[in-house]
Formats: C-alpha cells, sequence, structure tokens
C-alpha cells in the first residue's frame, strides 16, 4: 500500500480530490480502490464542459472483474479529462494518485471541499475497512 | 461458516486477495489477474481449487447406477483411468451440476463436482444411488491443484519419480493415473483443466498439498487466483455452472448438446424432457459475443435482437484479446448481430462460435 499524499481529500467512495495553484480540483481513486478492483481494462471519462454535481456518477471504471461509478467530490464544470487512460487504463494500477487521475473539475462551490474526508481519515476508513 | 481449503493459511502468506467462492475463502489473485492469465497462456500457472467435491462410488452395479445418473454415457469409459465430462440432470432436463467422471475399477468410478453444488449434489447422487446398492463417499481428505500452460505438464512431470515419468508423458488428454510425486507423495494424475491449454489437475492427500505447491513454484509455477481461472475458461468456451446454466435450463439451450448422448435404450434422468423439449424446438440457444468496442460484457445485461430480448451469461474483459467477450443466451433462430444494453447505451456486438481462444491464439473470425 502506498502512502496516502497529505494534500488529498476523500470520498467515502474512494475518489480523491487535490486542489491545484489554480484552483481547479483534479480527481481520481485511491490506491487503495486500485487494488480492490484489481487490474483496470477500461474508463469512460465525462464529456468536457459537462456539469457535474457533487456526489454524482460522472465517471466508470472498469476492472476485469467489475464496473464501478465514480462520483464527483465536487460540483461544476468537466475542463479536463484524462485522455491518456484510454489506451493505457493501467496507468490508474501503477499510480492512481498521480498519473492515474480522471478529470478536473472547475469547481462551482468551494465549501463543498469542507465536507471531504482528510487523508487521516481516509487512511482509517480503510484500516477499519480491512478487518 | 467460511471454509478453507489447506492452501489457505499460504495464500495469505504469498499476498492474495481473498474472496468468497461459494462458501469458501479463496485467492481471487495474488498480484496482476491479467498477468496469471498470462502466466497460463504462455507458460504454466497453477490454481488451488481444493474446494472442489470428490466423490468415489463403488459397487457392482455403479456404471448401471451412472447410466441413470448421467446425461453422458459413462459406456464411453472403456479403460482404467479414462475420464468423462458430463452434465447431472432432473427430470425436467435442467442441469444439477456439470462433472467430470473417472473409471477407476469394475466397481469404483470417482466424480468431481463444484463446490457451490455440493450441498444439493450430494444428497441427489446419495437418493439414486440406493436402488443400485452403490456406496458414496465424499473425499475432503484430498487437495486438488490445477496445473496448467504449454510448460505445465513437463514441468509437474519433472517433480516426479523417474519411474513414473514415461508412463505420465504418455497419459492420453482426459486421462488419469496414479504417480509418485517429490518425497515420494501419491498423487492422482489427470490431464484435464478448465483454462483451455494442455496441463494437468492433481489429487493429492491434503498434508502433502503445501508441499507440492512450493515444489511447484521452485520450478516456476506461477500462483494464479480463480480471477485468472474465470477468464481463462471463458475465453476457452467453457461453462460456469449458476452463470451459464442452472436447473431451469436444459444442455440444448447451454450449448451443451455434445455432452448428450442419447443412445439406444439408456433411461436417464431427464431424457423424456430432452427428447420432448429437441422435438418441440429448442426455444433458446447459448452464443458466443465478441464486442469490438471499448467496454466490458457483463453478466445479465440485456441482448437486444429482432427476435426478442436474450442476455449475458459470463462476460468478461478477454486478456488473451484485449477486448471483451461473452456467453449469452438469446432467442433461437437469430441471425447476424445484435447489441447489448451497457448502462443504457446500445452497442453493437458480433455472434460468433466459440471457443474464442484455444492453444493460446485467438480463434478464426474472433
Amino acid at each position: 500500500m502506498s502512502e496516502i499524499p497529505g494534500d488529498l481529500k476523500f470520498l467515502k467512495s474512494h475518489e480523491w480530490a487535490r486542489v491545484e495553484d489554480n484552483g481547479l480540483v483534479r480527481v481520481g481513486i485511491s490506491d487503495h480502490a486500485q487494488g480492490q478492483l484489481g487490474d483496470l481494462v477500461y474508463v469512460e471519462l465525462p464529456e468536457l464542459g459537462a456539469q457535474v454535481q457533487a456526489g454524482n456518477g460522472v465517471a466508470t471504471v472498469e476492472s476485469v472483474k467489475a464496473a464501478s461509478d465514480i462520483y464527483s467530490p465536487v460540483s461544476g464544470e468537466i475542463v479536463e479529462v484524462n485522455e491518456a487512460l484510454a489506451d493505457k487504463p493501467e496507468t490508474i494500477n501503477e499510480d492512481a494518485f498521480g498519473d492515474g487521475w480522471l478529470f478536473v473539475v472547475k469547481a462551482s462551490d468551494r465549501a463543498e471541499l469542507d465536507e471531504l474526508l482528510s487523508a487521516d481519515e481516509y487512511a482509517e476508513l480503510i484500516e477499519n475497512e480491512d478487518h | 461458516m467460511t471454509q478453507k481449503t489447506v492452501l489457505n493459511a499460504l495464500h495469505r502468506e504469498l499476498g492474495a486477495r481473498m474472496v468468497d467462492f461459494g462458501g469458501w475463502d479463496m485467492p481471487i489473485s495474488y498480484g496482476s489477474q491479467i498477468e496469471e492469465h498470462h502466466a497460463v497462456r504462455r507458460d504454466a500457472g497453477m490454481f488451488d481449487v481444493s474446494h472442489m467435491t470428490v466423490v468415489d462410488l463403488h459397487g457392482a452395479r455403479t456404471r448401471e447406477f451412472l447410466r441413470h445418473l448421467l446425461a453422458n454415457s459413462v459406456d464411453k469409459l472403456k479403460v482404467q483411468g479414462k475420464a468423462l465430462y458430463s452434465c447431472m440432470l432432473n427430470e425436467r432436463g435442467g442441469v444439477i451440476d456439470d462433472l467430470i467422471v473417472y473409471l477407476l475399477g469394475d466397481e469404483h468410478f470417482r466424480l468431481v463436482v463444484n463446490a457451490a453444488t455440493r450441498d444439493k449434489d450430494l444428497p441427489w447422487i446419495e437418493q439414486h444411488a440406493k436402488a443400485f446398492d452403490v456406496a458414496v463417499k465424499e473425499r475432503p481428505d484430498f487437495a486438488m491443484i490445477a496445473v496448467q500452460g504449454p510448460n505445465a505438464r513437463s514441468k509437474v512431470i519433472s517433480l516426479l519419480h523417474e519411474v513414473d515419468r514415461p508412463r505420465i508423458e504418455k497419459l492420453g488428454r482426459f486421462a488419469a493415473a496414479a504417480a509418485q510425486g517429490p518425497h515420494g507423495m501419491p498423487l492422482f494424475i489427470a490431464r484435464t483443466g478448465y483454462t483451455g491449454e494442455d496441463g494437468f489437475e492433481i489429487l493429492l492427500p491434503e498434508n502433502h498439498a503445501v508441499a507440492l505447491w512450493k515444489a511447484l513454484a521452485d520450478i516456476g509455477v506461477a500462483a494464479c487466483g480463480l480471477g485468472a481461472r474465470d477468464t481463462l475458461r471463458l475465453e476457452a468456451g467453457m461453462n460456469l455452472y449458476g452463470q451459464d446454466m442452472d436447473e431451469n435450463v436444459t444442455p440444448w439451450e447451454a450449448g451443451l448438446a455434445w455432452t448428450i448422448s442419447l443412445d439406444e435404450g439408456r433411461d436417464f434422468i431427464g431424457r423424456k424432457a430432452l427428447e420432448a423439449q429437441k422435438a418441440a424446438g429448442v426455444p433458446r440457444v447459448m452464443v458466443g459475443l465478441v464486442m469490438d468496442e471499448k467496454g466490458v460484457l457483463r453478466h445479465g445485461q440485456k441482448v437486444l435482437t429482432p427476435q426478442g430480448d436474450g442476455e449475458i451469461l459470463s462476460g468478461s474483459f478477454a486478456p488473451s484479446l484485449n477486448k471483451s467477450v461473452a456467453f449469452a443466451r438469446i432467442p433461437a433462430g437469430v441471425t447476424g448481430n445484435v447489441r447489448v444494453d451497457i448502462r443504457g447505451r446500445e452497442v453493437p456486438v458480433r455472434v460468433v462460435k466459440f471457443p474464442f481462444v484455444r492453444d493460446g491464439k485467438p480463434c478464426e473470425g474472433i
């Protein structure tokens, strides 16, 4: 299990959010989640410009075993998606917190970020899940 | 209460991800499921299949009993050690389970049935065995390790006692024989499998299973989980009980017509129903599907055809093909291609013959 970067915030459903210098929010799934899903083989990403609501399904990742909905941690507009995942979905397995990011949201309500779990709270959540 | 095979602690030591599989705590993968799949297609991999149920049948009328119990004909088994794949049907022609039966002697046969169906299989077998005075004896004392892949046989043979090697090298497909493994451990070696690759399934006393697993690992046989086993068998066109057929599905509707033996005068359970359905016309058939677009076909997705809806049975990403394949049950008489409803999107798929992969290579037209 790789270290959970301290600057990330999390949904209970294992998505991470990182507020970047330009104020945009980059979203991916946790290393724990990729480990649970197993080898990823397909990623369905939202359209550029789409309006998304916090807590709503906006993408799908499929492993050999199962398809999983990905929820957006914040509301706003999709301004970037990780096109490289179309050919290399396994990037999520290899680097979930880095190159395996999914999409970037221009948040319409930054207060929503306060609702998310901190890295420590998320670490505790998955610790309890394993027992 | 979750059951554990004798290799359970070793799987956990190896870092396997464990899941509940028909009441058993089993490894789904040790690392990358796709790499485990490729290990079997390209070299050799091993699976703990000790959860499967082994049943020995003894009695002078055992052959006669199996003629009645099984839809395939045990009269095809003439030589000691030969094996046969068969369905065991109910009176309606529905599949209670699929199994392998071995001829071990004039009055001794061995069945290997599924783990998840054990609790209904044993009472069914016992109930029908009574009339034939056949003794039904479960063998929980056996562990079972499947070693599969193009190099699987040579690797297993290298571990056998020298005197046994030539005989096991000559062992034909769907045949089994006894041999001595490392430290003289007694093995029952069958040239069978569930991956579409050559290899062996090895029954052995539980107390030797860890030693055999480690000996195989030492000569480069990759530990593989049940996840890889599932993608391998799907590519190989092999049914999974509970997903591709069950008690409400006849072999005609499950791509298993090749296992039905309507030999003259043999009164097996379900025969009347099968003959009636064949005469009336089989309403549904099992077909193979290939999706060329991105995405993954999954169990339960709806298949849209001009003749009505069908459904995906086993569906998965196929690592040897780098795309998704599936079995589907659709109305009989559908010609041409069909569409699958994937989360509200109608995706075109091709109807194909299976297997999808044979001897490590995609079949023609896949």
